[in-house]
């Protein structure tokens, strides 16, 4: 091929948010190679929308705080679908990564002490939440986004050039993922701006590429989180762990039609805004499930208690989980009980004073009085469940974050499976990318250390055959509009594949989605390759089609009712299938869906719990290492 | 509530292009961003535009509507009327790629340029101790989301190519101040703002500020205090100038407070409580030291177009109204171009369009006391 780019680096880093971003400065300073490739702008990754915080327990606000009880409520908040081992390395590795970014210039909010700040978030037993007002997220890539210069400013010091050890490729998109002899040899992809194609020669490729929203019609995500990575890594022969779990977050803007999805941070209910139904009633009392009941509040009045007297109250149902709220919410616009455009009233305005509202919630102020007109410090805001987060994701090793069966291939952040179980606690993101970003660098780093020089090699035909597939969607016949097709993907995937499932509306998305899998190959784009919005959209279109048939696939097997998977024809939790996971994998033209034991935790990790508790969750004979209960 | 909104988009690239027409649906809540994204899905399937969050987070969305720089979709189509068409165009401080699409790089290297945060050897991470209070001045300007809108309305480089190479811009004055103000960076950086970063061609007139989409206050918070502590005023001409304008006006925010003055001269002529050449001179002084520090006309037009309706210069007067038009400020300042082009027309005898006029002014503003000078079928009592 003439018209390609070609690279050579010891590790690549696809994806530019918290995760690449931490993964690439640790494989730099090991003294890797290292590319970062991201398809915005450097510093536009979806991480910028994140509000809340981070969580680390470092015991800032409530000093009972520790990675024990950071532990516990992850895998409660996973309802202990969680890999344990995950959940473990970041409960105890959280702290040490958020006080790592205020080395690298980070300016939280702090404590009267002058230590950093901590907020209560859902099912977080203490305030735990390290934040900067409501734009965390945005302090976190900032942080990260400089440290890279600063790297880069060392590097053009010592070699002349910024660029020598840490080169970030912008605008650029990943394709495909090369191999050599089973191992991962390199990637391809193109440059958004002029469409030539690039490729990168290396042996090891970090995927952080997040998730997979714009899957779904309402969605709190971003463009890019079109399933790249997830599809990159079943394309190179990775497998998929826990699909069928997708995080509806309660709290999502239902009006106007045009922002319906854009998150409301739950920093608005951790700091006392409460849930309403159009009868004004606080209704989370009533949908407070019996795993959770002696863990919370019972009555308005403890729960109001609770916010400034924790030790002694139980705190407000409103806290509750990411899916439990969720689901309440559905179930109060199912019952007609909805505000006027389908959500519920979340009331902040009437909790604390408006000059308090617009400090600590400063970006939801914003945008409601910019996007909906709305003054939040004044009345109610309409909200209602959004598609927030993927927790399945590419199977990983723990501790390196190496992809299950791709050597060389890695994967951390929201691409990666395991950690969260079947539901993701609030501000257990950012600190997931920190940890395991920074593990997936050094994991990388020590793999190409292990290779001894020995550098895989990648086969011109790949090359040819990478380029050749990218260019399809030019040579069609017109008969369809990528535009067209990924909307009906968005409506099939929110409607048939939603918050509530049920089989036969499964089995007919998957009907539709072989459907949308013919027409998707008959895409055809006009106009050249020069920043080509309709081309761009097209190559994606796959990716987030063999995604949504792996969410699909599993969601009609998994026959129980689990965090981020409700089946109405299902609506229990089942000890049985806690000790399953779902695992596709991609052949050439299907994929499958496997089960597989989950990997069951050690002894001093179980005697964190009660035995009382783990009853609810598992069978008696995972249960035999601790004593039986009084109750 | 949907309509057929017509808008005008830039189309091209590096060698060239136009603007180019298109009727468009809209509904009811949209932004400009949503309307694009229409153009794409259903008439520009290769149409080149920067997006992201869609909620004015991200700050990729970059663009100029009606020649005013903004964040795509954080602009509500019911800011427009539905009558009026929507100019879409790229940055212009910046090179295009395509479309909607500019090279931003310029701001990257900038980056790059700015020594990082630099702590107090041997502070040992978890160790680190700020009081909230004297976080906040840098965790203001940490709010940026580098849109680069206040680097695209920056006059010294948004038509000056040739001031690039020493100039960072707003957005890396605001770093710099951020630096100088954390609580624990150890680095001396005021120097560097004024010769390497080249505060001293900045001349105060806060159109960053006013395009900013996170409301960072960038003139009085960042670049006038770094100017005052750079204080050296042989250095710095311009802000030798601001600082004798301070000291006659005891105040910082020279160019709105003599726009005010100017203003309400002016309106007491229009409302006959004094006449046009009694004022004539006090209004040009404070006009003259409104402008020696605004970038462009463009901020001052409002004003600018009444003054020569008072003067008697009509055609100067319904240019500068447009003018104002064009540029998208706030609705009372619409409604008072509109009125001013009322009074234009209806000095030229032309009732259908002053009618009309006084409509827009209305609509804009139905409270503007300005409207008393026309009755109710606009026409003059």
């Amino acid at each position: 091929m003439t018209d390609l780019e070609r690279h050579s680096y010891d590790v690549v880093v696809i994806g530019a948010g918290g995760a690449g971003l931490r993964a690439a400065i640790e494989a730099r300073e090991q003294g890797k190679r290292t590319a970062i490739i991201c398809k915005s702008l450097f510093g536009k990754a979806h991480t910028v929308m994140a509000e809340g915080g981070i969580a680390a327990s470092m015991g800032n606000v409530n000093s009972k705080d520790s990675w024990q009880v950071h532990f516990r409520d992850t895998m409660r908040g996973g309802k202990f679908l969680n890999h344990w081992r995950m959940a473990e390395l970041h409960a105890k590795e959280a702290p040490q990564r958020v006080w790592e970014l205020e080395t690298w210039g980070a300016l939280f909010d702090r404590t009267p002490d002058g230590r950093i700040s901590q907020r209560n978030f859902g099912g977080h037993e203490y305030p735990r939440l390290a934040h900067v007002g409501d734009r965390t997220g945005l302090e976190l890539i900032r942080t990260l986004q400089q440290k890279i210069v600063s790297l880069q400013q060392e590097d053009e010091r010592e070699f002349g050039d910024p660029e020598a050890q840490l080169r970030v490729f912008a605008e650029c998109t990943i394709t495909e993922i090369l191999k050599d002899d089973g191992g991962v040899a390199g990637a391809f992809g193109y440059w958004r701006e002029s469409g030539r194609f690039i490729a990168f020669d290396a042996p090891a490729v970090i995927l952080a590429t997040g998730g997979i929203g714009k899957s779904f019609k309402v969605t709190s995500n971003s463009w890019e989180y079109t399933g790249d990575g997830h599809a990159l890594a079943l394309r190179a022969g990775g497998s998929l762990v826990n699909m069928e779990f997708i995080q509806f977050h309660p709290t999502g803007m239902v009006w106007p039609p045009s922002v319906k999805g854009i998150l409301v941070t739950e920093s608005v209910r951790g700091d006392g805004g409460v849930l309403k139904n159009a009868g004004g009633q606080r209704f989370m009392f009533d949908y407070v499930p019996d795993v959770f009941r002696d863990k919370y509040a019972h009555d308005e009045a403890e729960g109001d208690r609770w916010y400034t007297d924790p030790d002694n109250n139980r705190r407000p149902p409103e806290l509750l989980p990411r899916d439990e709220v969720a689901r309440a919410i559905n179930s109060e616009v199912k019952a007609g009980r909805g505000s006027p455009h389908g959500g519920v009233f979340l009331d902040v305005a009437s909790r604390l004073p408006a000059e308090t509202i617009r400090k600590k919630l400063p970006s939801m102020y914003h945008q409601f009085k910019e996007l909906a007109g709305v003054d939040i410090t004044a009345e109610p805001m309409e909200v209602g469940p959004t598609c927030h987060y993927v927790m399945g994701g590419v199977e990983v090793e723990p501790d390196t974050g190496a992809a299950v069966g791709v050597p060389g291939l890695f994967a951390a952040g929201e691409v990666a499976g395991g950690m969260h179980g079947s539901n993701r606690l609030g501000g257990n993101s950012l600190s997931d990318l920190l940890v395991f970003g920074r593990r997936a660098g050094l994991g990388a780093s020590t793999y190409v250390e292990g290779l001894d020089g020995a550098r895989p090699a990648v086969a011109g035909a790949d090359i040819d055959r990478a380029a050749a597939a990218a260019l399809a969607p030019f040579n069609g016949d017109g008969a369809e509009n990528p535009y067209t097709v990924h909307t009906e993907l968005q409506m099939t995937m929110n409607d048939l594949v939603g918050i509530i499932r049920r089989s036969e509306e499964m089995q007919d998305a998957l009907e539709k989605l072989d459907e949308l899998a013919v027409r998707a190959a008959a895409v055809t784009v006009e106009g050249h390759r020069q920043f080509n919005p309709g081309w761009h959209l097209a190559l994606d279109l796959d990716n987030m089609l063999l995604v949504s048939r792996c969410v699909a696939r599993a969601a009609l097997l998994r026959e129980e009712s689990r965090g981020g998977h409700t089946r109405e024809d299902y609506p229990l939790m089942s000890s049985e299938w806690r000790q399953v996971n779902l695992i596709c994998r991609a052949s050439a033209d299907d994929i499958s869906v496997a089960r597989q034991p989950l990997p069951s935790m050690p002894d001093e990790l179980l005697q964190l719990f009660e035995r009382d508790e783990l009853n609810k969750y598992m069978t008696d004979d995972e249960l035999t290492v601790l004593p039986k209960g009084d109750a | 509530m949907g309509y057929t909104a017509k808008f005008r988009v830039w189309r091209g690239t590096d060698e060239g292009g136009a603007l180019n027409d298109y009727d468009v649906d809209v509904n009811e809540g949209e932004v400009v961003l949503d309307v694009i994204h229409r153009l794409q899905a259903t008439q520009a399937p290769d149409l080149a535009v920067r997006w992201n969050c869609k909620a004015g987070k991200c700050g990729s969305c970059s663009a100029e509507i009606n020649g005013r720089p903004r964040l795509l979709c954080m602009t509500r189509m019911n800011t427009f009327d539905k009558s009026e068409t929507v100019t879409v165009t790229p940055l212009r401080a910046f090179p295009v790629i395509r479309d909607l699409v500019t090279n931003v790089s310029f701001n990257y290297q900038k980056a790059r340029e700015v020594p990082s945060f630099t702590p107090p050897p041997g502070l040992k991470p978890g160790d680190y101790r700020m009081q909230q209070i004297d976080v906040e001045r840098s965790q203001e300007f940490r709010k940026c989301i580098e849109c680069f809108l206040c680097q695209d309305t920056c006059h010294v480089i948004r038509d000056h190519e040739e001031n690039k190479p020493v100039f960072a811009g707003p957005r890396f004055f605001i770093r710099v101040a951020e630096l100088d103000m954390h609580p624990l960076d150890t680095l001396e950086r005021k120097h560097s703002a004024q010769e390497e970063f080249g505060l001293g061609y900045c001349n105060i007139t806060k159109c960053c500020t006013e395009v900013c989409p996170e409301g960072i206050h960038i003139t009085d918070n960042a670049i006038i205090p770094m100017k005052e502590r750079v204080v050296d005023a042989k250095y710095d001409p311009a802000f030798g100038l601001f600082r004798v304008l301070r000291a006659r006006s005891k105040s910082t925010k020279t160019m709105t407070e003599q726009a005010d003055r100017a203003w309400a001269l002016l309106r007491a002529v229009e409302d006959g409580e004094v006449a046009y050449a009694m004022v004539e001179d006090d209004v040009a002084e404070a006009m003259g030291q409104a402008k020696a520090v605004a970038s462009t006309g463009t901020v001052l037009a409002r004003l600018e177009a009444l003054d020569h309706f008072e003067a008697g210069r009509l055609d100067e007067a319904a240019a500068e109204a447009q003018a104002s038009l064009n540029w998208h400020r706030s609705a009372q300042e619409r409604s008072d171009a509109w009125v001013t082009l009322a009074r234009v027309y209806d000095a030229q005898e032309r009732p259908t369009a002053t009618v009309e006029a006084v409509e827009n002014a209305r609509r804009f503003w139905p409270d503007n006391p300005r409207l008393r000078h026309f009755d109710g079928d606009g026409a003059r009592p």
